[in-house]
């Protein structure tokens, strides 16, 4: 049975809010979902920011001298669950997954409007429930982990807040991810076959899969963990005949395809950056789909590397380091291909480019200590101290959030019709290179050294190694100004960007910049090559218009 | 291939609409897959609890099999009955359909009452120990889905008249889509009784 | 073009060598305080140089690409079109799950010599079938010798460590341990999971509620050293140490047999 697809899906194109109040209204278009997921998500990040600031000022002496040592724990539980769960997860998946995906596909938009506009619509009330927990009677203090027996142990009000806060967050993820199945493997205009796809497609198929498969988890784990709050119940409180290590087990299953959910997403999208602007196709088209597939099933059987002081039995750690340490290999052809795909390129050196490439080191960093940390025994000294801080402070910072502003400074052209302003682009870049590499790189040493994570004291000996990192902190918070300044100067007098200032290949480029709302005048392009740069009949076209 | 299939060709219409196969029912599977793997994450919990966690002195978790095992077949007996629904109304008969959709809710309704009734004649509470306690988190999970199945049975056989209401022959997905809700609601519990009574 | 192949082997070899002395001079660990320690500095001096290589080699390659295929003002056109090749392709793929496979094994040597596959469930510090003990790490023993381990039981707090010497009846909040002998502690929490941490022994283990955990080592240097809580317990986990004062035989003798409840 067939089903027709009006060109906006009932939602009348007169009725709708015209200019910025469009973007504070029940929206059904997934362009307009996807910049109210990213700024909805930018301001959570400049939240998630200010606590870490906060952190970084108190870690700056070795005594707990700032605030108090409750606040201390609200502080870092808050900046945790905020910077995961309302800035990357929904910015790199909610954001471009909904506003590149219907391009992609050669659709008018996502295959459940009206669930997209939900999903999008959960988010501020959580976020803004957790933030304010903190006035009720304080916010949860157990970590971002939210271990029990101290989740249920610290002030209920917080933790439980924070528990539905996440839970609706949570919500909000899985609804995206049937989304995006949906709109990938059924909404594909005719004659568009997967391997034709964009990158971005298949990262995120996968990563939508992993959302739908691990987030349930943490949704029945939570409530298990709720419920020994409020109902005095045992699941995880050892007094009551519970079990501590089966919430640990329960929480990562989840937590762990978390992390993969925040960064292959930004894998895709780094993908649909590099060969734009090195004029060359995505090496290896192929085995960057299966290397997708595989983080993605491995993905799924590497959680306990999180509990290898738990309290696990030693075959279960061999099993755990072995299948983690293989994840090195399907996440190294990705990187080795897109190393290939800048060799022998045009490349022109702008602000997106600069950030795919900082991410490219940035990541290959954290993907090392990852494989160290993967192995049991160098786990044992390292686990819970400030080498895992730095290990994936160097992945989501390092990768996804830079592959975030990367992603910002090559599609802002498209959704706004203008261009970001290059000097301060790389003004950004830089100040944000230098001061991120300044935080976290001494981290290492400081956790290699006996101080262990979540603390507001430390032995006096490593002040001045923290006194660095929070100038490196203090950087990463002021090159926050040169990316506001331009963003909105740009907004008002930026350059016209055109069409097509990139002379690029995929389906958002072939119309208006803005696109109309139904994506394009006419028929949805057929791309069959998104990548065919320096294939002589397919960029000839391209290759005449002036070179930005 | 040729250039020509990588350039946009332009229509010169307004109202463009595409046809697709329906994906809805491919969106409700989807999710259904997420509601499995939430109901996965107690079952682990439990059996892991069962395999590690003894039940201490004194402790009672007794659980009769007479109830449970009503209820299954009560539950199996509406997926039948569910099922002769869709086919009446294939066969374009609104009345017969909506006959079996509210035969389906009433047992649906009888299967919460037996559940009750169960509930109120276990000799262990909630917080009583482990087993109580995932007990009725894991029975009480599964009777809120099949609280939320019946609303919607009784919401669809409504729908199902034959004047006014939007369901039809023409128009079958939302019967289609509360009865595959519905097996799915069956399925776990047949996956519950096992796991919980039977093991 | 022989040249050129010399000059990429000169560099790789410079960046392994690289590599190799930053791995074997520049020391980014504590003292080495235990039996466990070295074999553990030997992991990491591996893992750190397998990283330097790999992460100069890739720096270099990308800093090099951005200066020599760099779009120079005016130049328009593309790159090679060149979508893939099967064989480089086939080359990084087999090379990491080699070196992948061989850091795994090697690690899992590493953690048999630290004692980590050791069974634990028959530790004579068990008193009862009944009663669980979840693994800590475990050194291959002296057991062997017939030298008995001394036994210590450990109980952690919100937040302080507490150390029961059963032999001698008595309960300590400094740990002491004479050098060079094998020490066997058995761990549980009054309250939320605490951990213990020496860095200058690189052990760590979990202490839980509801379940012992048991962490066994040897200290090989006399000294005092910190024992850090390395899992979030409340609001003073930061300040929650205790000290472990590693001694001569005869000194610990000393302390025992003070602080030992004498029979009446």
């Amino acid at each position: 049975m067939t089903i027709l697809i009006n060109s906006k899906n009932e939602q009348k194109e007169s009725l709708q809010p015209k200019g910025i109040l469009r973007y504070f209204s029940f929206s059904l278009d997934h362009k307009v979902i996807g910049i109210q997921y990213l700024v909805c998500g930018f301001l959570f990040y400049l939240v998630g920011g200010s606590l870490a600031s906060a952190i970084r000022i108190e870690l700056a002496s070795p005594m707990s001298d700032f605030m108090p040592r409750d606040v201390y724990n609200q502080v870092l539980t808050l900046h945790g669950t905020i910077m995961i769960f309302l800035w990357i997860v929904p910015v790199v998946n909610g954001a471009f997954g909904n506003y590149l995906i219907p391009f992609y596909v050669g659709a008018r938009d996502m295959a459940f409007p009206r669930l997209n506009a939900v999903a999008f619509w959960l988010i501020p009330p959580s976020g803004l429930m957790l933030i304010t927990s903190y006035f009720v009677d304080g916010a949860a203090q157990a970590g971002w982990t939210a271990y029990p027996p101290l989740s249920i142990t610290t002030p209920q009000s917080g933790q439980i807040i924070w528990i539905l806060s996440v839970l609706l967050l949570g919500g909000s993820s899985i609804f995206g991810g049937i989304n995006f199945i949906a709109t990938i493997l059924k909404l594909r205009r005719p004659g568009l076959k997967l391997m034709q796809l964009p990158m971005y497609c298949w990262a995120m198929l996968g990563t939508s899969i992993l959302v739908v498969l691990s987030t349930p988890v943490l949704a029945g784990t939570l409530i298990l963990l709720s419920f020994d709050i409020v109902a005095n119940t045992g699941f995880f409180n050892p007094v009551l005949g519970g079990n501590v290590v089966v919430y640990q087990h329960l929480f990562w299953f989840y937590s762990h395809p978390a992390v993969y959910i925040m960064v292959l997403p930004a894998f895709g999208l780094v993908s649909e950056i590099l060969p734009i602007h090195c004029r060359k196709p995505l090496f290896g088209y192929t085995t960057m789909v299966f290397s997708i597939m595989g983080i993605v099933v491995l993905g799924l059987v590497v959680w306990a590397h999180h509990m290898f002081t738990s309290g696990t039995p030693p075959w279960m750690r061999l099993f755990f380091t072995i299948a983690t340490a293989f994840i090195a290999v399907p996440t190294g052809i990705k990187f080795f291909n897109w190393v290939a795909t800048m060799w022998g390129g045009k490349i022109s050196i702008n602000s997106a480019i600069l950030f795919s490439c900082g991410f490219i080191l940035n990541f290959v960093f954290g993907g090392i200590t990852g494989v160290a940390l993967a192995q049991v025994p160098f786990d044992i000294h390292v686990h819970d101290t400030y080498f895992v801080v730095a290990h994936f402070h160097y992945i989501v910072y390092g990768g996804s959030v830079f592959v975030i502003f990367s992603s910002i400074y090559h599609w802002f052209p498209k959704v706004t019709g203008r261009l970001l302003n290059e000097t301060l682009g790389i003004l950004h870049f830089a100040i944000t290179f230098i001061g991120f590499n300044l935080c976290f790189a001494p981290q290492h040493w400081l956790g290699l050294n006996g101080m262990p994570r979540r603390v507001a004291e430390y032995d006096p000996q490593f002040q001045l190694i923290n006194q660095v990192s929070s100038l490196g902190a203090l950087l990463m918070a002021i090159s926050t100004i040169p990316f506001l300044i331009n963003i909105l100067l740009s907004l008002k007098n930026g350059k016209k960007a055109g069409n097509n200032p990139w002379n690029a290949l995929t389906p958002e480029w072939l119309t208006t910049s803005p696109p109309p709302v139904e994506n394009w005048e006419g028929e949805a392009p057929l791309v069959k090559e998104p990548y065919g740069y320096g294939n002589p009949i397919i960029s000839k076209q391209e290759n005449t218009k002036k070179a930005i | 291939m040729t250039s020509l299939e990588n350039t946009t060709e332009i229509k010169q219409s307004s109202e463009v609409t595409e046809h697709h196969d329906d994906f809805r029912m491919f969106g409700l599977i989807t999710f259904l897959i997420a509601d499995g793997m939430t109901f996965a994450g107690f079952f682990a919990a439990y059996l892991t609890y069962k395999a590690v966690n003894p039940l201490p002195e004194g402790a009672i978790y007794e659980l009769e099999l007479p109830i449970p095992t009503l209820n299954t077949i009560l539950l199996l007996v509406s997926s039948a009955t569910f099922h002769r629904a869709g086919k009446a109304l294939i066969n374009k008969d609104n009345r017969t359909s909506q006959k079996w959709l509210l035969f389906t809710a009433f047992l649906g309704i009888t299967f919460l009452i037996c559940q009750l009734f169960e509930y109120f004649n276990l000799p262990f509470s909630l917080t009583d120990n482990l087993f109580a306690s995932t007990f009725y988190a894991l029975t009480g999970f599964h009777g809120l889905h099949v609280t939320l199945g019946t609303l919607m049975i009784l919401i669809i056989s409504w729908q199902t008249r034959p004047k006014g209401g939007i369901v039809s022959h023409e128009n079958m997905f939302p019967l289609e889509a509360v009865e595959l809700y519905w097996h799915f609601v069956d399925g776990i519990w047949v996956v519950l009784f096992i796991i919980l009574y039977l093991l | 073009m022989l040249n050129k192949n010399y000059s990429l082997f000169l560099l790789i070899s410079a960046i392994i060598g690289i590599s190799f002395w930053i791995g074997f001079n520049v020391n980014l660990l504590p003292q080495e305080a235990s039996i466990n320690a070295p074999i553990y500095d030997e992991l990491f001096k591996i893992l750190f140089i397998i990283g330097l290589i790999l992460f100069i080699g890739m720096s270099l390659i990308i800093i090099y690409s951005l200066f020599k295929f760099r779009r120079t003002n005016g130049q328009t056109g593309d790159g090679i079109y060149l979508e893939g090749n099967l064989k480089l392709e086939i080359i990084w793929t087999v090379i990491p799950s080699i070196i992948v496979l061989i850091v795994g094994l090697y690690s899992y040597d590493i953690y048999d010599r630290m004692g980590g596959m050791k069974e634990l469930n028959n530790h004579e510090m068990m008193h009862s079938d009944s009663e669980k003990i979840w693994a800590g790490i475990s050194e291959s023993s002296n057991e062997l010798s017939g030298i008995e381990n001394l036994n210590i039981e450990v109980s952690a707090m919100q937040f302080a460590f507490l150390f029961n010497y059963p032999k001698g009846e008595f309960i300590s909040g400094e740990l002491h341990v004479p050098v060079n002998e094998k020490i066997s502690m058995k761990m549980e929490s009054k309250d939320v999971i605490h951990a213990f941490w020496v860095p200058e022994f690189r052990i760590k283990q979990d202490i839980i509620p509801g379940q012992p955990t048991i962490l066994n080592f040897t200290p090989t240097k006399v000294g005092k050293y910190p024992i850090i809580c390395a899992e979030l317990c409340g609001p003073y986990h930061g300040g929650m140490r205790a000290s472990i004062i590693v001694e001569e035989p005869s000194d610990y003798e000393n302390w025992f047999n003070q602080n030992k409840k004498t029979k009446v």
